[in-house]
């Protein structure tokens, strides 16, 4: 039975297109933000429905007071190949982050806080983690406008129903 | 790469229905394209994207990011959707007759 299903499968009904994602956003680096952002709004570009969950650290990127200065992390990033001990430099991550941001102004990539702004343009969901919000003390007057909402997860998974979840 | 008929024109397009050759493109392959993708009618805004998105193609060799077309064509993000809303640079490109956009933003 299986079998005979994966042979008519195999025999070229192309795959369901994609149509929803949510985006889990856990981290607080450049380099952890901007993958879940570009997914998110690649993902709108194709006319797909995503909505963007911003939790633990990942709150910083809809943090108005910390979306601008989110760092590209240099200690613990072999990805960077610069020795242990130079990663830890005082002013190391801030200039790893200018060289990259200048890097990404060239490729058309904006700063996170517009990214975030063109993505919720793009009509995608952007939501923080309730668990989250109240481990960090925080409230909804710290976030930026485009937050929806500070949602429990499983209202997440509400809204994440009948969709493809992508953690980051 | 095969070959399609739009509005009484053959013209060469790729498997996913993007003219190759921007060249054999018309207004009324545009309003034919659009047709088929769902928007019945293009408005004078859906043309202003249309017409950035083909100049700069044919200006600059590639397709602007949705963020330049944000900021550039004079139709903001939000409008671009609701225009556009299974993906105002693909479509956009679509209609303007020019290959689909290989960018990441």
């Amino acid at each position: 039975m299986s079998t005979q299903q994966q042979a008519t499968t195999g025999q070229g009904t192309p795959p369901e297109p994609i149509s929803k994602v949510s985006i889990i956003v856990s981290k607080g680096s450049l380099e952890g933000i901007y993958p879940a952002l570009i997914m998110g709004n690649g993902a709108r570009m194709e006319g797909i429905e995503a909505n963007l969950f911003f939790t633990f650290f990942g709150l910083d990127a809809i943090n108005a007071a910390k979306h601008e200065h989110v760092k590209v992390a240099t200690v613990g990033n072999p990805g960077l190949h610069l020795a242990t001990w130079a990663g830890g430099v005082p002013g190391i991550s801030a200039l790893v982050t200018h060289r990259l941001a200048a890097e990404m102004e060239k490729l058309d990539i904006p700063p996170i806080p517009e990214f975030v702004e063109m993505i919720a343009d793009s009509g995608a969901g952007i939501y923080a983690c309730k668990a989250s919000v109240d481990l960090f003390s925080l409230s909804r007057e710290d976030f930026i406008p485009q937050v929806e909402d500070i949602i429990t997860v499983g209202e997440f998974y509400g809204l994440a129903a009948g969709g493809q979840i992508i953690f980051t | 790469m095969s070959s399609a008929t739009y509005a009484g024109a053959d013209v060469e397009v790729d498997a996913e229905g993007f003219l190759t050759d921007p060249g054999q493109w018309n207004e009324q392959i545009a309003a034919e394209i659009a047709a088929q993708a769902g928007i019945e009618q293009l408005t004078d805004r859906h043309w202003q994207v249309v017409r950035f998105m083909r100049d700069r193609y044919l200006s600059t060799g590639s397709a602007p990011s949705i963020r330049t077309l944000g900021k550039a064509s004079g139709v903001p993000i939000k409008e671009l959707y609701e225009l556009f809303p299974k993906g105002p640079a693909k479509l956009a490109a679509k209609i303007g007759g020019i290959p689909k956009p290989r960018g990441c933003i």
